[in-house]
């Protein structure tokens, strides 16, 4: 049905034109989802734009073909690609937040499309309208047309998302990574939800994604993009069983996955080519472990392995990642030893003010009585859905926010109501690596004096020449070049910048990282530099980690330690094998069983969990999961669960465990 | 010549001392290499060096103006010297003929004849309405068809000379630089190309129009007679002192009142709130006109301060610089301080409370430096309103002091003659070209300045 032919998409900067997409060819059958797969900055977004004709002001298109239904697309006037755009072709992005316009009800944004492309306005309009929203699986119809974004949850911002590109009744869907921004349980949600529509209409689709589990889960055929070039066109069964390109293998080998539990990950050196430097030989050379002389000169021509599956590479061999390299890392098996930092109802409440005399009139439980505790050199991680409070527990520990009960016992000492200088002889123990690594280095101070920032405020290295001495050792540590003390952040790639992050916090020899997602906004070759360097750290410094985090592939792979968090409470805790193995608590269960998995035989049995998280300023009474938990009784609805051992390290509050 | 008495006004005082701090600051940059490096990225920006040159001659117009002395009058040997009233600036010393070849009236740019009729009494013709010569303007000419051609000369004759001089410049540039092809092809470090292409273009009008105006008014002349040129010549300096001192009144408090209040929050934001919420919600004008009545009072019953006019119009200059300090910070502050309750949240801030940095600390490494592309285009924004404020205060009478030319009391004296038949453009013309060119420049000079100090554009 679609059919793209040597695509060339670029971009004009400063009297040169960069090729974003470099001649990629591939088609969409009807009722057939491709994917494409890969990193960010390989040009998948930009081919999705290409190809409805949407490309930013500096873009543009040099050349190829995009048929639908053999008619040329590129030729088009503007006024006719119109009725193509929502008609017969519909895009799903990535932000539910961003794409709806907040000043407009859903009911206008979808009749927008069924008046433009359909004629239909009025009553049947809105019949069809509250067919639409059924069919995304919107409860009470009615009444959500007539409300705004901002009254809609993240999903159901995606589900509306959904209804406006179904409107217009289209052929081929292009959704660019619908599900990124949502929970693992929304994310299940809205990707059964997209499988369903497809075979129910015959859709084609075009799914933009860097998630290997979604591809499992989604895709028939997966097409793998690298520096703006297609290397690997496969369908699902030959792509996880049988990769050929080195860099899908890659791609695979980067995964953390409890299989790999105390190795090091494979990761991919370098970073993906700029645009202005593409390499005239094959793009992936010099981050390729299987480079040849060849490799360098020619770019390589399509090779046909098995019928359907074809690959751009010189390489004929096999297994390009040799798994025998991967050397045991840490000790997984470290004997808990005494906790060094102890939690114990731990409560972080921030008021709701109304009115003019801005009375409190309640609270949002962000934080609602947590207990944890972590022993020197272990990696707790504790889990939670967006919204949870398992950042502003973190913030809390370093006392940024302020808890408003409880206590934070450091190596015997209180932490809460500490203040001045005691406060910071404290913080020197505890410190903190964040989520985005372009948000916490400050533009215009240069990497050397990020990192000696904590060195000075605390005091340790007064004199110069030891200080700088002392940053250019760390930078080693973290595996950058001692160069980089002069120059700014905005230099440094993504995850050379968390390096940096990390460095500036181990700056003050920390006995504690508080790692808040350190790696969910890189992607999986860089996320496994980070977590390789992270457990080497670790195994050199014997730094413990609280890990934040919502990736359970992360959490198999690192931590020694798991605590479930839901709604401001710990649902369940104990060891990682325990937890994940054999976990009690209904959400856990869902939580796992809701991670799309990169493996072809990924979907046994689901637990879908329906709704979303309630929010904290008023949460369900009882249990908090009982709005959405299939156990529930009455019993549930009423009174919140005490907590019960399972074993020694393992326990779990939930009524019915197990 | 006779002897002469420096007279140091306090506006005098502070533009000097704004040149020392400007070369104060400016030795610290050279000391600082990453200063220096981003200093030297607005020197290889084109549009920013243009912009700077012709900034840099309104300076030096300034700054000219900013001698001040006055003349010892004639008399008898062991009598005490008296001086003159009246206060010049080495400016106006070195365009005497411009102050003192005044006309009686309005006179067109490069006229004969004035732009009245008058009764003149010719013998044999007894007293006729006729347009009367000047008595300064073209008054060299014997034959008034001539003044085509003699305008003409005089213009290719100092035009050549100008072009003269550029190149010498331009030859010791090229010189020094390696060549006049790497200087042609913008291969310098400093974009001298931009620089020398200015200058050409300053020489090439300033020179022939200096000469000329020695036998003509090149720009006209006002309602009583004095040359707009001479004119423009002393706006500039009203301008400049009012862009600048005030931007020095109000900037720090801005600053500090808008950081303080969106990165502690609670009661000291609530305070500043109320603060500005309070000065905001009292019509400007109003306010200034009340607080520049209330000084003129002042001003006006205490004459024994000062000694001379020159004296009591500088200080109401400067309290009027103040004045208007004081009721303009609530914009920029209140825009410093939602860009700080942004820049509060983000991870760096918090990464550095984590360590302890103190609060004041943290502001003056992570957040000031963060919101300086913000100050620095309120600060251009801030200065041509400036400009503009003066004129309309000027008109309402509670500007400067009438006898201080201004940009603001030159668009004033010219707005009413708009309305005559024929109309009287050239004052007007003359005054809103100068004050384009001026402002034109800081913009583009300080859009230069914000770009080489992004780390992230560079």
């Amino acid at each position: 049905m679609l059919e793209v032919k040597d695509l060339r998409l670029g971009f004009s900067s400063a009297r040169q034109m960069l090729a974003a997409v470099d001649g990629i060819s591939f088609t969409i059958a009807k009722g057939e989802t491709f994917a494409l797969l890969g990193e960010s900055g390989c040009g998948k977004s930009v081919t999705a734009q290409g190809i409805l004709r949407l490309l930013p002001a500096a873009g543009r298109v040099l050349g190829g073909s995009v048929r639908l239904d053999g008619e040329e697309l590129l030729a088009l006037p503007e006024a006719d690609m119109r009725a193509y755009r929502g008609g017969r072709m519909a895009m799903i992005f990535q932000e539910p937040a961003t794409s709806l316009n907040p000043v407009l009800t859903v009911g206008r944004q979808i009749g927008e499309v069924l008046e433009r492309h359909l004629d239909m306005t009025g009553e049947p309009a809105r019949q069809r309208m509250l067919e639409l929203l059924r069919q995304v699986g919107i409860a009470d119809p009615e009444r959500r047309l007539d409300e705004y974004p901002f009254q809609l949850s993240g999903g159901m911002k995606q589900r509306v998302m959904i209804a406006i590109a179904l409107a217009g009744e289209p052929e081929l869907l292009i959704a660019d990574e619908p599900t990124t921004a949502l929970d693992v349980t929304v994310q299940a949600q809205i990707l059964d939800l997209l499988a369903g529509l497809q075979a129910e209409r015959g859709m084609g689709m075009l799914l933009i994604t860097h998630d290997l589990g979604v591809v499992a889960r989604m895709a028939h055929r997966i097409g793998v993009m690298y520096a703006g070039e297609l290397v690997e066109v496969a369908s699902r069964e030959d792509f996880f069983t049988n990769p050929r390109h080195p860099y899908t293998q890659a791609l695979f080998a980067a995964l953390p996955e409890v299989s790999r539990r105390g190795q090091k990950l494979v990761t991919i050196p370098g970073q993906v080519p700029s645009l202005a430097a593409m390499p005239s030989g094959c793009r992936f050379a010099d981050r390729c472990p299987q480079v040849m002389a060849i490799c360098r000169e020619q770019s390589p021509a399509w090779r046909e392995t098995t019928a359907g599956h074809v690959v751009r590479c010189h390489w004929q061999g096999d297994r390009a990642v040799d798994d025998a390299a991967c050397h045991s890392l840490t000790e997984l098996d470290l004997q808990a030893a005494q906790p060094f930092l102890e939690v114990a109802e731990l409560k972080v409440h921030f008021p709701i003010r109304k009115g003019i005399l801005q009375r409190i009139v309640g609270h949002v439980r962000a934080v609602d009585g947590v207990a944890l505790a972590i022993a020197p050199g272990r990696t707790l991680a504790l889990v939670g859905e967006s919204g949870c409070g398992k950042t502003t527990v973190g913030k809390a520990l370093l006392q940024l926010i302020k808890p408003s009960a409880g206590s934070v016992r450091l190596g015997g000492s209180e932490l809460v109501g500490l203040s001045g200088r005691r406060l910071r002889a404290a913080r020197r123990h505890m410190q903190m690596v964040f989520q985005d690594p372009f948000a916490s280095l400050n533009p215009r101070l240069r990497v050397g004096e990020i990192i000696a920032e904590g060195m000075g405020a605390l005091g340790l290295e007064k004199e110069r020449a030891a200080q700088t001495a002392a940053v250019i050792a760390l930078l080693q540590q973290v595996g950058l070049p001692a160069e980089a003390v002069g120059r700014f952040p905005h230099e440094f790639s993504g995850g050379q910048r968390q390096r940096i992050a990390i460095a500036r916090a181990l700056a003050v020899q920390p006995q504690l990282l508080i790692c808040d997602e350190p790696t969910s906004a890189l992607d999986v070759s860089v996320q496994a530099q980070i977590l390789n360097l992270l457990k080497a750290l670790q195994a050199d410094l014997g730094v413990a980690y609280l890990f934040i985090t919502h990736n359970f592939a992360v959490v198999e792979y690192l931590a020694h330690d798991v605590a479930v968090m839901y709604l401001g409470r710990i649902v369940e805790r104990g060891q990682a094998e325990e937890v994940l193995r054999t976990p009690q608590h209904p959400y856990t269960r869902a939580l796992l069983s809701a991670v799309p998995v990169p493996r072809l035989e990924g979907g046994e049995q689901r637990i879908r969990l329906p709704g979303e998280t309630p929010s904290p300023a008023n949460p369900p009474a009882g249990c908090h999961f009982h709005p959405r938990c299939p156990k529930a009784t009455d019993l549930c609805r009423q009174t919140y669960p005490e907590t019960t051992t399972i074993s020694a390290t393992h326990s779990v509050a939930c009524h019915f465990p197990g | 010549m006779s002897g002469f008495q420096v007279v140091v006004l306090w506006s005098d005082v502070l533009v000097w001392l704004l040149v020392l701090a400007g070369i104060g600051v400016g030795v610290l940059i050279a000391k600082s290499p990453p200063l220096l490096a981003a200093w030297r990225r607005v020197g290889a920006n084109r549009v920013g060096m243009a912009s700077a040159t012709l900034l840099l001659a309104f300076i030096v117009i300034g700054l000219l103006d900013s001698l001040h002395y006055r003349v010892a009058l004639d008399g008898k040997p062991g009598v005490k010297t008296q001086y003159a009233i009246e206060v010049l600036s080495v400016l106006d010393a070195l365009v005497t003929p411009l102050r003192t070849q005044n006309e009686k009236t309005y006179s067109a740019p490069f006229a004969t004849h004035l732009y009245a009729k008058e009764s003149i009494e010719r013998p044999g013709l007894g007293t006729v309405r006729e347009y009367p010569r000047l008595k300064f303007g073209a008054s060299h000419l014997a034959d008034t068809a001539t003044l085509a051609d003699d305008v003409a000369a005089t213009a290719l004759r100092t035009g050549a000379l100008a072009l003269f001089a550029w190149l010498a410049l331009a030859a010791v540039v090229a010189f020094r630089c390696g060549g006049w092809r790497a200087v042609w092809r913008g291969d310098t470090v400093f974009a001298w190309n931009a620089v020398l292409a200015t200058l050409a273009a300053i020489l090439l009008v300033l020179v022939p129009l200096f000469a000329l105006a020695g036998d003509y008014h090149v720009f006209g002349t006002d309602k009583v007679g004095q040359d707009v040129l001479y004119q423009i010549l002393k706006s500039v300096r009203t301008a400049l002192i009012i862009g600048l001192v005030t931007t020095l009144v109000m900037l720090p408090m801005a600053v500090l009142l808008g950081i303080v209040a969106g990165y502690f929050r609670g009661w000291i934001d609530d305070v500043i709130q109320y603060l500005y919420t309070v000065l905001n919600s009292i019509p400007g004008v109003l306010l200034i006109a009340a607080a520049v009545l209330m000084m003129q009072v002042v001003i006006d019953t205490h004459p024994e301060w000062f000694a001379t006019a020159a004296e009591r119009a500088d200080l109401r200059l400067l309290a009027l610089c103040f004045i208007l300090g004081i009721t303009s910070w609530t914009g920029l502050c209140r825009l410093l301080r939602g860009e700080t309750l942004k820049l509060r949240e983000l991870e760096y801030i918090q990464a550095a409370q984590a360590f302890g940095v103190s609060s004041w600390r943290i502001i003056l490494r992570h957040i000031l430096p963060n919101l300086m592309h913000i100050v620095i285009i309120a600060l251009v924004m801030d200065f041509s309103g400036l400009v503009l404020a003066e004129a309309v205060l000027s008109y309402v009478g509670i500007g400067v002091d009438p006898t201080m030319t201004s940009f603001g009391t030159m668009i004033n004296n010219a707005r009413m003659e708009l309305g005559r038949e024929p109309v009287v453009w050239w004052s007007l013309a003359a005054a809103f070209a100068a004050m384009f060119l001026l402002v034109l420049a800081a913009n583009l000079f300080a859009d230069a300045v914000r770009d080489a100090f992004d780390p992230r554009a560079a």
